[in-house]
C-alpha cells in the first residue's frame, strides 16, 4: 500500500520536479536558486523515483548511464568560458545579449555555465548514489 | 639545440604510443637517433675548437630566472659524445640483445629517455635546469634497473638505487639552491666570477657538504656504493650505458663542472681525495672476489669512478688531464666489458666465473675484443689504458705525499688489472667445458659494438694526439691553461717503472687468482658491516615504526577517527582560546526570541535525544536528518534563502545515502558501555562549546564588509545579477566553481572505479 501511495506519487513528481528544477536554474541569476542547487533538485527527482519503481527502471528512463552527463556538463562550463576568446576578451568574461528573451530573460555565457553545472551536479550526485546502491 | 636535447624524449614518448612491439629491423634503425646526435656534437665540438664557448637560450619560466640555457665547451662536449657515442653502440647492440621481448618498446623508450635527459645534464648552463635533468636520469635509470619488473630482487633494486641517487638529489637540490642564492644568478657561466664570494662565505661548508652528497650518491663512492652493484639487475646493455660509461660519471661531471667555482679550497680537495681513495681501495679490493662477472665489473666501476674523484681531488692540471683521459679509457674499456658479458650472458645463460671456460672456441671474435678490453684495463703499452695509467701515476707523484698516493693508485691499478682480465680473458681461456651448453655463435649486432671499443682503446692509444684538443678544452672549462700534448712513450722514467711494475703483478695475480665461491664467502662474513646492511637496517627500523604508527592511527574504525580528529580539535582550538583570546561574550545585539524559533530550537533537541537514545540506526540517521532541516528553516529565518535550498536538498541525499550505506555496515553496534558512552559524549560537548565560543566570539570582531560590498555593489553593474550569491558562484569567481565541478568530477570517478572494481573483485 505504501509503495503504491509512493510509485503513483512519483510518476507525476519526477517531471514536476525536474521542471521546478529548470525553474530554480534559470531564475538563479536573480532570485535565489542556481545550477547547484537545480542539479540537486534534479538528481533528488531520479533518486525519489529510483526509490519508488527500483533502480533498473529509472535507469530506463535515463537511457544512459549518468556519468555520461559529467563530460557533457564540464565542456558546456568549458565553451561558456572560451566563448569570449572570439570576440578577443579574455576567458571566462561575462558576455551578454542586449535584449532579454521571453520566459527565460536575459540571456549571457553566465548562463550556459551555469548549465554546465548544472548538468555536472546531476552527474556526479547520481553516479555516486547509483554506484553506490548498485553495489550493495 | 633544444631539439637536440628534447629528441631524446620525443622519441621515447612516440615509441610509448606504439601498440605493437617493435620489429629488430626498427629497434636497429633507433640508433639513427644517437648517431644523428653524434655527428651533431661532433661537429660542434670542431666548432669550439676554433671559437668560441657555444651558448644556447631558450625562454621558460622567466620569471623565476629559469631559462632554458644550454653550454657546449670541452667539458660537456666530451660527456655529450660519450653519451651519444656509446649510446649509439648500446641501440644497436640492444637491437639483437632484447630481440622479441615484449616490453622492447617500452625498453628503448626508457633508453632513449635516459639519453635525452643525461645530455640535458651535461649540457644545461642553468642550475634548476641541470637539477631537472639530473632528477630525470635517476627516474629513467629506475625504470631501467627495474626493467625486468617480474622479479622482486630486480623491483627491489631499482628501489635501492632510487633511494639512494633521489635522497642524494635532494641534498644536492639544496645545495644548488644555496649556490644560486648567493651567487645571486643560477647560471653557471655567470658564477664563475662569483667563485671567490661563495668559498668566504659562511655557508660554504654546508654547501660542500650538500653539494658531496649529491655527487657522491649518483657517482657511488663509498659509503654510497651499494646501490651500483644492485643495479646490475637491469638488462647488461643497461648496465654497460647507465651503470658504467655514462650515468655514474654524472657526479663526476658535476664535480669537475663545479671545480672552478667552489674547489681548490683544502675542504674541497682533502673530501675529494679521502672519499675517492677509500672508494677506489675499497670497491678494487672487493671486485676481485666475486664470481658473478657482472659484479666484478660493478665494483671494478666503482673504484674506477673512485680513481675519477681522487684525481680530482688532487686539484693539479696533472690530475686534471688524467681525469679527462681516464674518463675516456674507462667508458672504451668498461663499456666493451659489459657488453660482452651480456653477450656471454645471452648465449650461455651463465655470469659466474667459475663455471665459465674455453668460450673461445665458440666465439672466437668476442674473444678478441674481450682480450683488447682488459689489455686495455690493465693498461698494457699500445692501448689507451696505458696512457691513462701513466698520466695518473704522474699525478699522483707530484706532492708532499707523493709516494704515499702513488702506493694507493698501485695497489688499485694492479686489483683492477686482474679484475679486467678476469672479466675479459678467464672466460675464453682453458678447455671447453661441458656444463655449459655449446653455445652459439653471436650475431652481428653483439660482437660488434664490443669488438669496436676494443679496436678504438688501440686506435687512441696507438695515436693519443687525437685526444690532445678535447683534453685542452675540458681543461679550459675547468679554467686550466696550458697546452699539452699525449704521448706513448715519455722516456725511460719513474713513471714507467710503476707502470710496468703494476702490468706484471696485475699478470701474477690473475695467473695465481682463482675467483672461487668459497672466497667470496669469506668477504660475504663482514657483510653485516657493509654500508649497505646499515642501511638496509635503517630502512627496516624506518618501515616498522611506520608501520605501527598507521595501525595506530589508520586502525579502519570510523569512530576512532572521528574522536582523534575531534580530540585534536579541542585540545588545539581550545588551547588557543585560553591562551590568547580574551573571551567576553556580548549580549547587547542579540534580537528577542521569537515564539517559531523557539520551536525550531525545541524539535532539534528532541531529535537530538532520538537520535542519542534510539536502539535503531535508521531512526538515529532520520533524526539527524531533522536537525539538518531545522538548520535549514533557521537559515531561511536569517535571510539565507540560497543556503537554506541547497543545505535542504544536500541533506536529503545524505540522509539517502545514508540509508543506502546503512545495509552495508555491520549490524548496530551496541555501545551500551557507559563509560565509552560518557567519555565521547564529554568530547562531544566540548566540541560543541568550542564552537558556541568561537561563534559568540566572531561577533565582538568587527568584520570589514569591502569584499561583501563589492560584490553587492557590482553584481547587477558589471554580472548584470541580481543574486549575489549565484553572481559570484558563476562569475566574479567562475574559475573556482569550474574547478570545484572539475573536482567533483573526480570524487564520482573515484567512487565509481572504487565500489565498481571491488564489486567485480568479487564476483
Amino acid at each position: 500500500m505504501k509503495i503504491l501511495l509512493l510509485r503513483t506519487a512519483s510518476n507525476y513528481l519526477l517531471p514536476l520536479l525536474l521542471l521546478f528544477s529548470v525553474f530554480i536554474l534559470l531564475r538563479g541569476h536573480y532570485e535565489p536558486g542556481g545550477g547547484f542547487v537545480g542539479g540537486l533538485i534534479a538528481s533528488i527527482a531520479f533518486i525519489l523515483h529510483s526509490l519508488a519503481h527500483g533502480l533498473e527502471n529509472t535507469k530506463k528512463i535515463l537511457r544512459r548511464p549518468p556519468f555520461f552527463l559529467i563530460p557533457i556538463g564540464l565542456a558546456v562550463a568549458m565553451l561558456s568560458g572560451l566563448l569570449p576568446l572570439f570576440f578577443g576578451q579574455p576567458f571566462m568574461t561575462g558576455m551578454w545579449m542586449d535584449n532579454p528573451l521571453p520566459i527565460i530573460g536575459l540571456v549571457g555565457t553566465a548562463l550556459f555555465f551555469d548549465i554546465g553545472v548544472y548538468i555536472v551536479v546531476i552527474g556526479v550526485t547520481l553516479t555516486i548514489l547509483f554506484t553506490i546502491s548498485e553495489s550493495i | 639545440m633544444i631539439i637536440a636535447v628534447l629528441s631524446g624524449f620525443l622519441l621515447a614518448f612516440f615509441l610509448l604510443c606504439l601498440t605493437k612491439p617493435l620489429s629488430s629491423r626498427m629497434s636497429m634503425l633507433l640508433s639513427l637517433l644517437p648517431v644523428g646526435l653524434f655527428a651533431y656534437f661532433v661537429l660542434l665540438l670542431t666548432k669550439i675548437f676554433s671559437g668560441p664557448t657555444l651558448f644556447y637560450s631558450y625562454s621558460w619560466v622567466p620569471s623565476m630566472d629559469i631559462d632554458l640555457q644550454f653550454k657546449v665547451d670541452g667539458l660537456s662536449g666530451l660527456f655529450s659524445l660519450l653519451i651519444t657515442g656509446i649510446g649509439a653502440l648500446v641501440f644497436l647492440y640492444s637491437s639483437s640483445y632484447m630481440k622479441g621481448h615484449r616490453y622492447i618498446n617500452r625498453f628503448y623508450a626508457y633508453l632513449s629517455m635516459f639519453m635525452g635527459s643525461m645530455l640535458g645534464l651535461v649540457l644545461a648552463d642553468n642550475l634548476l635546469l641541470l637539477f631537472v635533468f639530473w632528477e630525470l636520469t635517476a627516474i629513467s635509470s629506475f625504470f631501467l634497473i627495474g626493467f625486468n619488473n617480474t622479479s622482486a630482487a630486480s623491483r627491489k633494486s631499482s628501489l635501492v638505487a632510487w633511494g639512494v641517487t633521489a635522497g642524494g638529489g635532494f641534498f644536492l637540490m639544496a645545495g644548488l639552491i644555496f649556490i644560486g642564492s648567493i651567487a645571486g644568478t643560477y647560471s653557471l657561466q655567470e658564477m664563475l666570477n662569483s667563485s671567490e664570494v661563495l668559498k668566504s662565505h659562511p655557508l660554504y661548508g654546508l654547501i660542500l657538504f650538500f653539494f658531496f652528497m649529491g655527487a657522491f650518491t649518483k657517482s657511488a663512492q663509498f659509503p654510497f656504493h651499494f646501490w651500483l652493484p644492485g643495479a646490475m639487475k637491469a638488462p647488461t646493455p643497461v648496465s654497460a650505458y647507465l651503470h658504467s660509461a655514462t650515468m655514474v660519471k654524472a657526479g663526476i661531471y658535476l664535480i669537475a663542472r663545479f671545480t672552478p667555482i667552489l674547489g681548490g679550497s683544502v675542504y674541497w680537495n682533502s673530501t675529494l681525495l679521502i672519499v675517492g681513495g677509500i672508494t677506489m681501495l675499497y670497491a678494487a679490493y672487493h671486485s676481485i672476489f666475486r664470481i658473478d662477472m657482472k659484479s666484478v665489473l660493478a665494483y671494478s666501476t666503482i673504484s674506477a669512478l673512485g680513481i675519477l674523484v681522487f684525481l680530482l681531488g688532487l686539484g693539479t692540471h696533472e690530475a686534471f688531464v688524467a681525469a679527462t683521459v681516464f674518463i675516456v679509457v674507462h667508458a672504451l674499456y668498461k663499456g666493451g666489458l659489459f657488453l660482452i658479458t651480456g653477450v656471454i650472458d645471452h648465449q650461455t645463460g651463465t655470469r659466474d666465473l667459475t663455471k665459465l671456460r674455453g668460450l673461445r672456441y665458440s666465439m672466437p671474435i668476442l674473444a678478441i675484443a674481450g682480450l683488447l678490453a682488459a689489455l686495455s684495463s690493465a693498461g698494457i703499452p699500445l692501448t689507451v689504458g696505458f696512457i691513462g695509467k701513466d698520466l695518473i701515476y704522474e699525478a699522483t707523484l707530484i706532492g708532499n705525499n707523493g709516494i704515499f698516493l702513488t702506493a694507493c693508485a698501485l695497489v688499485v691499478n694492479i686489483l683492477l688489472a686482474c679484475a679486467g682480465y678476469l672479466a675479459g680473458i678467464r672466460p675464453f681461456q682453458g678447455s671447453k667445458s661441458d656444463e655449459i651448453e655449446v653455445a652459439k655463435h653471436p650475431s652481428f649486432l653483439m660482437w660488434s659494438p664490443p669488438l669496436f671499443l676494443g679496436i678504438l682503446s688501440i686506435v687512441f692509444g696507438c695515436f693519443p694526439g687525437i685526444m690532445d684538443a678535447v683534453t685542452q678544452r675540458v681543461l679550459l672549462s675547468m679554467q686550466q691553461e696550458g697546452e699539452l700534448a699525449l704521448k706513448i712513450w715519455h722516456g725511460f722514467n719513474t713513471v714507467l717503472i710503476i707502470s710496468l711494475v703494476t702490468i706484471v703483478l696485475g699478470i701474477v695475480l690473475f695467473l695465481l687468482w682463482k675467483p672461487s665461491a668459497d672466497k667470496m664467502n669469506v668477504v660475504a662474513r663482514l657483510e653485516h658491516l657493509s654500508p649497505e646492511s646499515i642501511a638496509k637496517a635503517i630502512a627496516r627500523i624506518f618501515t616498522n615504526i611506520a608501520a605501527r604508527y598507521t595501525l595506530f592511527m589508520h586502525n579502519n574504525y570510523l569512530r576512532s577517527y572521528l574522536r582523534k580528529i575531534m580530540l585534536f580539535f579541542v585540545c588545539l582550538i581550545g588551547y588557543y582560546l585560553i591562551k590568547n583570546v580574551h573571551l567576553q561574550i556580548n549580549l547587547d545585539n542579540l534580537t528577542t526570541i521569537k515564539i517559531y524559533e523557539v520551536v525550531i530550537f525545541l524539535i532539534m533537541v528532541a531529535a537530538i535525544i532520538t537520535v542519542i537514545v534510539s536502539p535503531s540506526r535508521l531512526i538515529a540517521i532520520i533524526g539527524t536528518g531533522v536537525v539538518g532541516y531545522c538548520i535549514c528553516l533557521i537559515f531561511v529565518f536569517f535571510g539565507a534563502p540560497d543556503l537554506a535550498m541547497t543545505q535542504f536538498t544536500i541533506d536529503t541525499l545524505t540522509t539517502v545515502l545514508f540509508v543506502l550505506v546503512l545495509l552495508r555496515l555491520p549490524s548496530f553496534l551496541n555501545t551500551k558501555d557507559g563509560l565509552a558512552r560518557s567519555g565521547d559524549g564529554v568530547l562531544a560537548g566540548f566540541v560543541g562549546l568550542i564552537i558556541s565560543v568561537i561563534a559568540l566570539q566572531v561577533l565582538n570582531e568587527p568584520t570589514d564588509k569591502t569584499v561583501s560590498m563589492f560584490y553587492a555593489d557590482n553584481a547587477y553593474l558589471l554580472a548584470k545579477g541580481k543574486n549575489v550569491v549565484n553572481v559570484i558562484l558563476v562569475d566574479f569567481r567562475g574559475y573556482d566553481t569550474f574547478v570545484e565541478i572539475t573536482v567533483l568530477t573526480i570524487a564520482a570517478i573515484g567512487v565509481f572505479g572504487m565500489l565498481k572494481i571491488r564489486s567485480s573483485e568479487i564476483e
